[in-house]
Protein backbone atom coordinates (compact mmCIF):
# COMPACT_ATOMS: atom_id res chain seq x y z
CA UNK A 1 0.00 0.00 0.00
CA UNK A 2 2.49 2.40 1.07
CA UNK A 3 4.44 1.49 -2.52
CA UNK A 4 1.29 2.42 -4.56
CA UNK A 5 1.06 5.45 -2.76
CA UNK A 6 4.39 6.95 -3.55
CA UNK A 7 3.92 6.89 -6.76
CA UNK A 8 1.54 10.24 -6.27
CA UNK A 9 2.58 13.77 -5.69
CA UNK A 10 2.63 14.32 -2.20
CA UNK A 11 -0.99 15.90 -0.89
CA UNK A 12 0.70 18.11 1.20
CA UNK A 13 4.40 19.68 1.09
CA UNK A 14 6.12 21.83 4.11
CA UNK A 15 9.87 22.57 3.41
CA UNK A 16 12.13 24.64 5.93
CA UNK A 17 9.30 26.10 7.52
CA UNK A 18 9.91 28.48 9.85
CA UNK A 19 8.02 30.39 12.45
CA UNK A 20 8.83 32.62 15.28
CA UNK A 21 5.91 34.15 18.11
CA UNK A 22 8.07 36.80 18.90
CA UNK A 23 11.67 35.66 19.83
CA UNK A 24 10.24 32.26 20.59
CA UNK A 25 11.25 29.80 17.66
CA UNK A 26 8.16 27.65 17.15
CA UNK A 27 8.86 25.73 14.53
CA UNK A 28 12.35 25.14 13.81
CA UNK A 29 13.13 23.91 9.77
CA UNK A 30 10.19 22.01 9.49
CA UNK A 31 9.99 19.50 6.29
CA UNK A 32 7.17 16.87 5.65
CA UNK A 33 5.16 15.70 3.30
CA UNK A 34 2.50 13.70 3.19
CA UNK A 35 0.38 11.78 0.52
CA UNK A 36 -3.00 10.89 -0.70
CA UNK A 37 -4.32 8.82 1.79
CA UNK A 38 -2.13 9.00 4.37
CA UNK A 39 -2.42 8.99 8.07
CA UNK A 40 -0.06 10.70 10.52
CA UNK A 41 0.01 11.44 13.73
CA UNK A 42 2.05 13.76 15.34
CA UNK A 43 2.61 13.88 19.15
CA UNK A 44 5.15 15.52 21.60
CA UNK A 45 5.15 17.32 24.79
CA UNK A 46 2.83 20.61 24.94
CA UNK A 47 4.54 23.79 23.63
CA UNK A 48 6.30 21.01 21.07
CA UNK A 49 5.08 23.28 17.81
CA UNK A 50 2.74 20.28 16.74
CA UNK A 51 -0.80 22.51 16.71
CA UNK A 52 1.03 25.06 15.72
CA UNK A 53 2.15 22.67 12.69
CA UNK A 54 -1.40 21.55 11.63
CA UNK A 55 -2.65 25.89 12.10
CA UNK A 56 0.16 26.44 9.80
CA UNK A 57 -1.23 23.66 6.59
CA UNK A 58 -4.60 25.84 6.25
CA UNK A 59 -3.30 29.31 7.30
CA UNK A 60 -4.90 29.90 10.69
CA UNK A 61 -0.95 30.77 11.25
CA UNK A 62 1.24 33.02 9.16
CA UNK A 63 4.70 31.29 8.78
CA UNK A 64 8.19 33.44 8.20
CA UNK A 65 9.90 31.35 5.92
CA UNK A 66 9.58 28.46 4.01
CA UNK A 67 6.69 26.64 1.46
CA UNK A 68 3.73 24.89 1.62
CA UNK A 69 2.06 23.31 -0.65
CA UNK A 70 -1.29 21.68 -0.74
CA UNK A 71 -2.69 19.94 -3.70
CA UNK A 72 -0.24 21.56 -5.89
CA UNK A 73 -1.43 25.42 -4.78
CA UNK A 74 1.49 27.24 -2.80
CA UNK A 75 0.18 29.11 0.13
CA UNK A 76 1.42 32.34 -0.63
CA UNK A 77 -0.73 34.63 2.00
CA UNK A 78 -2.93 35.27 -0.83
CA UNK A 79 -6.66 35.34 -0.06
CA UNK A 80 -7.00 33.21 -3.34
CA UNK A 81 -4.32 30.72 -1.96
CA UNK A 82 -5.53 30.75 1.09
CA UNK A 83 -9.25 30.55 -0.04
CA UNK A 84 -7.90 27.21 -2.09
CA UNK A 85 -5.91 25.74 0.40
CA UNK A 86 -9.08 25.74 2.87
CA UNK A 87 -11.65 24.74 0.60
CA UNK A 88 -9.72 21.72 0.53
CA UNK A 89 -8.67 21.46 4.44
CA UNK A 90 -11.05 20.17 7.36
CA UNK A 91 -10.54 20.96 10.75
CA UNK A 92 -11.39 19.54 13.84
CA UNK A 93 -11.10 21.32 16.83
CA UNK A 94 -9.99 20.62 20.41
CA UNK A 95 -12.74 22.93 21.62
CA UNK A 96 -15.15 21.84 18.54
CA UNK A 97 -15.81 25.54 18.19
CA UNK A 98 -19.69 24.51 17.07
CA UNK A 99 -21.73 27.60 16.68
CA UNK A 100 -23.57 27.82 19.71
CA UNK A 101 -26.31 29.90 17.78
CA UNK A 102 -27.22 27.33 15.09
CA UNK A 103 -28.38 23.98 14.90
CA UNK A 104 -26.50 20.45 14.07
CA UNK A 105 -27.57 21.24 10.54
CA UNK A 106 -27.23 24.42 10.32
CA UNK A 107 -23.86 24.18 11.42
CA UNK A 108 -22.76 21.92 8.48
CA UNK A 109 -25.01 23.64 5.95
CA UNK A 110 -23.28 26.96 6.47
CA UNK A 111 -19.91 26.73 4.78
CA UNK A 112 -21.39 24.33 1.47
CA UNK A 113 -23.86 27.23 1.02
CA UNK A 114 -21.64 30.39 2.21
CA UNK A 115 -18.61 29.34 0.35
CA UNK A 116 -19.32 26.12 -2.14
CA UNK A 117 -22.33 28.61 -2.93
CA UNK A 118 -24.94 24.97 -2.84
CA UNK A 119 -28.34 25.30 -2.41
CA UNK A 120 -30.11 25.07 0.81
CA UNK A 121 -31.32 21.17 -0.41
CA UNK A 122 -28.01 20.13 -1.52
CA UNK A 123 -26.44 21.35 1.16
CA UNK A 124 -28.95 20.07 4.21
CA UNK A 125 -28.94 16.40 1.66
CA UNK A 126 -24.99 16.55 2.19
CA UNK A 127 -25.07 17.35 5.90
CA UNK A 128 -27.41 14.37 6.40
CA UNK A 129 -25.14 12.28 4.92
CA UNK A 130 -22.35 13.05 6.69
CA UNK A 131 -24.38 13.36 10.17
CA UNK A 132 -25.15 9.88 9.17
CA UNK A 133 -22.08 8.62 8.92
CA UNK A 134 -20.86 9.93 12.21
CA UNK A 135 -23.82 8.52 13.64
CA UNK A 136 -25.92 11.46 14.52
CA UNK A 137 -28.45 12.29 12.49
CA UNK A 138 -30.95 12.28 14.88
CA UNK A 139 -29.53 15.19 16.43
CA UNK A 140 -29.80 17.46 13.32
CA UNK A 141 -32.50 19.79 14.56
CA UNK A 142 -31.08 20.50 18.13
CA UNK A 143 -28.27 22.83 19.30
CA UNK A 144 -24.53 22.16 20.19
CA UNK A 145 -25.47 23.34 23.88
CA UNK A 146 -27.82 20.31 24.01
CA UNK A 147 -25.50 17.89 22.93
CA UNK A 148 -22.38 15.86 24.77
CA UNK A 149 -18.78 16.44 24.20
CA UNK A 150 -18.89 13.54 22.00
CA UNK A 151 -21.65 13.99 19.95
CA UNK A 152 -20.43 17.66 19.40
CA UNK A 153 -17.03 16.46 18.32
CA UNK A 154 -18.82 14.16 16.10
CA UNK A 155 -20.69 17.17 14.45
CA UNK A 156 -17.76 18.77 14.55
CA UNK A 157 -16.02 16.27 11.99
CA UNK A 158 -19.22 15.95 10.50
CA UNK A 159 -19.70 19.80 9.53
CA UNK A 160 -15.58 19.49 8.34
CA UNK A 161 -16.80 16.23 5.64
CA UNK A 162 -19.76 18.50 4.58
CA UNK A 163 -16.59 20.66 2.72
CA UNK A 164 -15.73 17.24 1.16
CA UNK A 165 -12.17 18.51 1.92
CA UNK A 166 -9.11 15.94 0.78
CA UNK A 167 -7.49 16.32 3.85
CA UNK A 168 -8.33 16.32 7.61
CA UNK A 169 -6.15 18.17 10.26
CA UNK A 170 -7.55 17.04 13.66
CA UNK A 171 -6.05 19.28 16.97
CA UNK A 172 -6.40 17.25 19.82
CA UNK A 173 -9.60 16.61 19.08
CA UNK A 174 -10.10 13.77 22.62
CA UNK A 175 -8.13 16.87 24.76
CA UNK A 176 -11.65 18.31 26.12
CA UNK A 177 -13.43 15.02 26.04
CA UNK A 178 -14.43 12.93 29.50
CA UNK A 179 -12.91 9.65 29.02
CA UNK A 180 -16.05 7.63 28.77
CA UNK A 181 -16.62 10.16 25.27
CA UNK A 182 -13.24 9.64 23.85
CA UNK A 183 -14.15 6.21 22.18
CA UNK A 184 -16.93 7.35 20.04
CA UNK A 185 -14.59 10.49 19.05
CA UNK A 186 -11.91 7.62 17.80
CA UNK A 187 -14.40 4.74 16.69
CA UNK A 188 -15.49 8.02 14.34
CA UNK A 189 -12.20 8.77 12.93
CA UNK A 190 -10.94 5.19 12.48
CA UNK A 191 -14.16 4.91 10.34
CA UNK A 192 -12.83 7.56 8.30
CA UNK A 193 -9.32 6.94 7.95
CA UNK A 194 -10.23 3.38 7.09
CA UNK A 195 -12.42 5.02 4.18
CA UNK A 196 -9.24 6.38 2.78
CA UNK A 197 -9.24 10.31 4.29
CA UNK A 198 -5.94 11.96 4.37
CA UNK A 199 -5.41 12.45 7.78
CA UNK A 200 -2.84 14.65 10.16
CA UNK A 201 -3.85 14.44 13.88
CA UNK A 202 -2.17 15.99 16.46
CA UNK A 203 -2.90 13.18 19.51
CA UNK A 204 -1.57 11.59 22.25
CA UNK A 205 -3.80 8.52 21.92
CA UNK A 206 -1.29 6.09 21.00
CA UNK A 207 -3.84 3.28 20.70
CA UNK A 208 -5.31 5.15 17.70
CA UNK A 209 -1.67 6.13 16.44
CA UNK A 210 -0.90 2.04 16.38
CA UNK A 211 -4.18 1.33 14.77
CA UNK A 212 -4.76 3.89 12.04
CA UNK A 213 -0.78 5.49 11.47
CA UNK A 214 1.02 5.28 8.73
CA UNK A 215 3.69 7.19 10.27
CA UNK A 216 4.47 8.56 13.84
CA UNK A 217 6.15 11.82 14.31
CA UNK A 218 7.90 13.34 17.38
CA UNK A 219 8.06 17.02 18.07
CA UNK A 220 9.84 18.57 20.50
CA UNK A 221 11.23 22.36 20.99
CA UNK A 222 9.42 23.04 17.37
CA UNK A 223 11.77 20.49 15.34
CA UNK A 224 10.79 16.84 14.21
CA UNK A 225 13.10 15.01 16.23
CA UNK A 226 11.76 11.29 15.22
CA UNK A 227 9.18 9.86 12.66
CA UNK A 228 8.31 6.24 11.69
CA UNK A 229 5.98 3.45 11.34
CA UNK A 230 4.06 2.83 14.40
CA UNK A 231 5.15 -0.85 14.47
CA UNK A 232 9.15 1.08 14.75
CA UNK A 233 8.10 3.81 16.65
CA UNK A 234 6.90 2.18 19.56
CA UNK A 235 9.13 -0.71 19.55
CA UNK A 236 12.62 0.83 18.94
CA UNK A 237 12.29 4.85 19.12
CA UNK A 238 15.59 5.82 18.27
CA UNK A 239 15.98 8.88 20.16
CA UNK A 240 15.99 9.93 24.17
CA UNK A 241 13.40 12.70 24.17
CA UNK A 242 11.24 10.34 22.55
CA UNK A 243 12.40 7.45 24.83
CA UNK A 244 11.05 9.57 27.94
CA UNK A 245 8.06 11.01 26.19
CA UNK A 246 6.46 7.33 25.43
CA UNK A 247 7.51 6.44 28.99
CA UNK A 248 5.70 9.50 30.55
CA UNK A 249 2.50 8.84 27.95
CA UNK A 250 2.35 5.30 28.01
CA UNK A 251 2.72 5.08 31.74
CA UNK A 252 -0.79 7.05 32.05
CA UNK A 253 -2.40 4.49 29.64
CA UNK B 1 -51.65 72.61 51.51
CA UNK B 2 -53.88 74.93 49.87
CA UNK B 3 -53.43 73.43 46.19
CA UNK B 4 -56.73 71.86 44.66
CA UNK B 5 -56.21 69.23 41.86
CA UNK B 6 -57.92 69.57 39.06
CA UNK B 7 -56.90 66.84 35.97
CA UNK B 8 -59.82 68.28 34.01
CA UNK B 9 -58.08 70.89 32.08
CA UNK B 10 -54.92 67.97 31.36
CA UNK B 11 -57.66 65.64 30.18
CA UNK B 12 -58.78 67.91 28.00
CA UNK B 13 -55.79 67.63 26.55
CA UNK B 14 -55.23 63.92 26.65
CA UNK B 15 -55.29 63.58 22.97
CA UNK B 16 -52.35 65.74 22.44
CA UNK B 17 -50.57 63.65 25.24
CA UNK B 18 -51.37 60.76 23.07
CA UNK B 19 -50.31 62.51 19.49
CA UNK B 20 -46.78 63.62 21.53
CA UNK B 21 -46.11 59.93 23.08
CA UNK B 22 -46.14 58.44 19.59
CA UNK B 23 -43.64 60.99 18.88
CA UNK B 24 -41.36 59.83 21.44
CA UNK B 25 -42.07 56.60 20.47
CA UNK B 26 -41.28 57.48 16.80
CA UNK B 27 -38.07 59.14 17.78
CA UNK B 28 -36.98 56.52 20.11
CA UNK B 29 -37.28 53.77 18.14
CA UNK B 30 -35.41 55.36 14.50
CA UNK B 31 -33.09 56.50 17.35
CA UNK B 32 -32.15 52.92 18.41
CA UNK B 33 -32.28 51.75 14.92
CA UNK B 34 -29.82 54.27 13.63
CA UNK B 35 -27.68 53.57 17.42
CA UNK B 36 -28.03 50.07 16.56
CA UNK B 37 -26.63 50.28 12.75
CA UNK B 38 -24.18 53.19 14.01
CA UNK B 39 -22.96 50.72 16.81
CA UNK B 40 -22.35 47.34 14.83
CA UNK B 41 -20.88 49.44 11.83
CA UNK B 42 -18.95 50.80 14.39
CA UNK B 43 -17.84 47.73 15.93
CA UNK B 44 -16.58 46.42 12.55
CA UNK B 45 -14.03 49.72 12.19
CA UNK B 46 -13.09 49.65 15.99
CA UNK B 47 -12.21 45.83 16.08
CA UNK B 48 -10.09 46.41 12.31
CA UNK B 49 -6.28 45.74 12.15
CA UNK B 50 -6.26 48.85 10.27
CA UNK B 51 -5.66 52.34 12.19
CA UNK B 52 -6.99 54.14 9.76
CA UNK B 53 -10.31 52.33 10.26
CA UNK B 54 -9.77 52.10 13.94
CA UNK B 55 -9.17 55.86 15.11
CA UNK B 56 -11.94 57.98 13.88
CA UNK B 57 -14.39 55.82 15.47
CA UNK B 58 -12.14 55.90 18.72
CA UNK B 59 -12.73 59.94 18.53
CA UNK B 60 -15.87 59.44 17.69
CA UNK B 61 -16.80 57.51 20.84
CA UNK B 62 -14.19 59.54 23.04
CA UNK B 63 -16.14 62.92 21.87
CA UNK B 64 -19.88 61.92 21.57
CA UNK B 65 -19.28 60.58 24.92
CA UNK B 66 -17.75 63.41 27.01
CA UNK B 67 -19.82 65.93 25.72
CA UNK B 68 -23.97 66.28 26.96
CA UNK B 69 -26.61 65.25 24.67
CA UNK B 70 -28.22 69.16 24.97
CA UNK B 71 -24.50 70.62 23.03
CA UNK B 72 -25.01 67.86 20.70
CA UNK B 73 -28.28 68.50 19.44
CA UNK B 74 -27.76 72.24 19.15
CA UNK B 75 -24.72 71.60 17.68
CA UNK B 76 -26.75 69.63 14.83
CA UNK B 77 -29.78 72.06 14.59
CA UNK B 78 -28.13 75.56 15.16
CA UNK B 79 -24.23 74.86 13.66
CA UNK B 80 -24.72 73.07 11.16
CA UNK B 81 -27.05 75.37 9.25
CA UNK B 82 -24.06 77.43 8.95
CA UNK B 83 -22.42 75.18 7.14
CA UNK B 84 -24.97 74.52 4.87
CA UNK B 85 -26.74 71.41 6.95
CA UNK B 86 -29.91 72.29 7.40
CA UNK B 87 -32.48 69.19 9.01
CA UNK B 88 -35.83 69.75 10.75
CA UNK B 89 -36.65 69.12 14.31
CA UNK B 90 -37.19 65.63 13.60
CA UNK B 91 -34.12 64.16 11.83
CA UNK B 92 -32.40 66.49 14.10
CA UNK B 93 -33.63 64.80 16.91
CA UNK B 94 -32.91 61.23 15.36
CA UNK B 95 -29.60 62.40 14.27
CA UNK B 96 -28.51 63.14 17.53
CA UNK B 97 -30.22 60.38 19.36
CA UNK B 98 -28.73 57.92 16.74
CA UNK B 99 -25.65 59.15 17.42
CA UNK B 100 -25.15 59.82 20.96
CA UNK B 101 -26.93 55.88 21.68
CA UNK B 102 -24.50 54.86 18.65
CA UNK B 103 -20.93 55.98 20.67
CA UNK B 104 -21.90 54.39 23.73
CA UNK B 105 -23.90 50.87 21.20
CA UNK B 106 -19.92 50.79 20.05
CA UNK B 107 -18.46 49.88 23.38
CA UNK B 108 -21.38 47.73 24.62
CA UNK B 109 -21.01 45.99 21.25
CA UNK B 110 -17.23 45.61 21.29
CA UNK B 111 -17.57 43.76 24.74
CA UNK B 112 -19.68 40.93 23.59
CA UNK B 113 -17.58 40.88 20.35
CA UNK B 114 -14.45 40.12 22.52
CA UNK B 115 -16.99 37.66 24.46
CA UNK B 116 -16.87 35.33 21.35
CA UNK B 117 -14.06 33.17 21.72
CA UNK B 118 -11.16 33.51 18.97
CA UNK B 119 -12.06 29.61 18.55
CA UNK B 120 -15.34 30.30 16.74
CA UNK B 121 -13.61 32.73 14.05
CA UNK B 122 -10.98 30.23 13.60
CA UNK B 123 -13.82 27.97 12.79
CA UNK B 124 -15.23 30.01 10.32
CA UNK B 125 -11.72 30.43 8.71
CA UNK B 126 -11.23 26.96 8.38
CA UNK B 127 -13.90 26.08 6.54
CA UNK B 128 -13.45 28.44 4.53
CA UNK B 129 -15.08 31.52 5.36
CA UNK B 130 -14.14 34.83 4.59
CA UNK B 131 -14.06 37.51 7.43
CA UNK B 132 -17.53 39.63 6.69
CA UNK B 133 -19.41 36.48 6.75
CA UNK B 134 -17.43 34.87 9.86
CA UNK B 135 -18.45 38.33 11.93
CA UNK B 136 -21.97 38.73 10.12
CA UNK B 137 -22.96 34.84 10.36
CA UNK B 138 -20.87 33.30 13.43
CA UNK B 139 -19.82 36.35 15.03
CA UNK B 140 -22.83 38.99 15.91
CA UNK B 141 -25.30 36.93 17.19
CA UNK B 142 -23.47 35.77 20.34
CA UNK B 143 -21.75 38.74 20.55
CA UNK B 144 -25.60 40.71 20.86
CA UNK B 145 -27.05 38.16 22.88
CA UNK B 146 -23.85 38.38 25.49
CA UNK B 147 -24.45 42.14 26.19
CA UNK B 148 -28.30 42.45 25.32
CA UNK B 149 -29.22 43.43 28.57
CA UNK B 150 -26.60 46.36 28.71
CA UNK B 151 -27.45 47.21 24.64
CA UNK B 152 -31.07 47.23 25.68
CA UNK B 153 -30.46 49.35 29.35
CA UNK B 154 -28.82 52.28 27.00
CA UNK B 155 -31.75 51.77 24.84
CA UNK B 156 -34.48 52.92 28.12
CA UNK B 157 -31.81 55.96 28.47
CA UNK B 158 -32.27 56.90 25.24
CA UNK B 159 -35.87 56.70 25.05
CA UNK B 160 -35.85 58.61 28.06
CA UNK B 161 -33.34 61.04 26.71
CA UNK B 162 -36.45 62.47 23.55
CA UNK B 163 -37.28 64.67 26.18
CA UNK B 164 -34.11 66.85 25.52
CA UNK B 165 -35.20 67.25 22.32
CA UNK B 166 -37.70 69.35 23.45
CA UNK B 167 -34.71 71.82 23.06
CA UNK B 168 -35.42 71.90 19.57
CA UNK B 169 -39.00 71.78 19.42
CA UNK B 170 -39.12 68.24 18.00
CA UNK B 171 -42.69 66.56 18.01
CA UNK B 172 -42.59 64.84 21.53
CA UNK B 173 -44.37 64.59 24.76
CA UNK B 174 -42.43 66.75 26.75
CA UNK B 175 -42.65 69.77 24.31
CA UNK B 176 -46.34 68.46 24.56
CA UNK B 177 -46.23 69.02 27.89
CA UNK B 178 -44.66 72.27 28.35
CA UNK B 179 -47.63 73.69 25.76
CA UNK B 180 -50.28 72.28 28.19
CA UNK B 181 -48.52 73.29 31.20
CA UNK B 182 -48.06 77.19 30.02
CA UNK B 183 -51.78 76.79 28.57
CA UNK B 184 -53.36 75.57 31.81
CA UNK B 185 -50.78 76.50 34.45
CA UNK B 186 -51.57 72.98 36.10
CA UNK B 187 -47.92 71.88 36.22
CA UNK B 188 -48.26 69.02 39.05
CA UNK B 189 -50.94 67.38 36.61
CA UNK B 190 -49.44 67.44 33.67
CA UNK B 191 -45.83 66.73 34.63
CA UNK B 192 -47.66 63.71 36.92
CA UNK B 193 -49.28 62.53 33.61
CA UNK B 194 -46.02 62.87 31.76
CA UNK B 195 -44.27 60.92 34.22
CA UNK B 196 -46.91 58.20 34.25
CA UNK B 197 -46.64 57.96 30.10
CA UNK B 198 -42.99 58.03 30.52
CA UNK B 199 -42.96 55.30 32.84
CA UNK B 200 -45.69 53.16 30.25
CA UNK B 201 -43.52 54.00 27.20
CA UNK B 202 -40.38 52.50 29.28
CA UNK B 203 -42.21 49.34 30.35
CA UNK B 204 -43.00 48.84 26.98
CA UNK B 205 -39.98 49.25 25.20
CA UNK B 206 -38.51 46.41 27.83
CA UNK B 207 -41.64 44.26 26.75
CA UNK B 208 -41.04 44.69 23.71
CA UNK B 209 -36.95 44.27 24.53
CA UNK B 210 -37.86 40.74 26.23
CA UNK B 211 -39.82 39.54 22.82
CA UNK B 212 -37.28 40.29 20.30
CA UNK B 213 -34.82 38.28 22.68
CA UNK B 214 -37.25 35.49 23.02
CA UNK B 215 -37.49 34.97 19.34
CA UNK B 216 -33.93 36.01 18.25
CA UNK B 217 -31.88 34.20 20.59
CA UNK B 218 -33.77 31.44 21.29
CA UNK B 219 -30.80 28.78 21.41
CA UNK B 220 -29.86 27.09 24.57
CA UNK B 221 -26.27 27.82 26.06
CA UNK B 222 -24.17 25.77 28.45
Amino acid sequence: MLNSAKDHPPLISLEDVQKWYGAFHALKSISLSVRKGEKIVLCGPSGSGKSTLIRCINALETIEEGTIVVEGQVLDGSTKSIDAIRREVGMVFQSFNLFPHMTVLQNCTLAPMRVRGASRTDAERLARKYLERVRILDQAEKYPAQLSGGQQQRVAIARALCMEPKVMLFDEPTSALDPEMVKEVLDTMIGLARDGMTMICVTHEMGFARQVADRVIFMASGEIIEEAEPEVFFKSPKHERTKTFLGEILAHH
Amino acid sequence: MSYRFDFGAVLDRAPELLWASLGTLGLALAGMLLALVIGILGVVARTSKSEIARTPVIVFVEVVRNTPFLVQIFFIYFALPLMGIRLNPTVTAIMALGINGGAYAIEIIRGGVESVSRGQIEAGFALGLHKADVFRLIVLKPALRAIYPSLTSQFIMLTLTTSVCTSIAAYELTSAAQRIESDTFRSFEVYFMVTAIYLVISTMMMGLFALISRHYFNYPTR
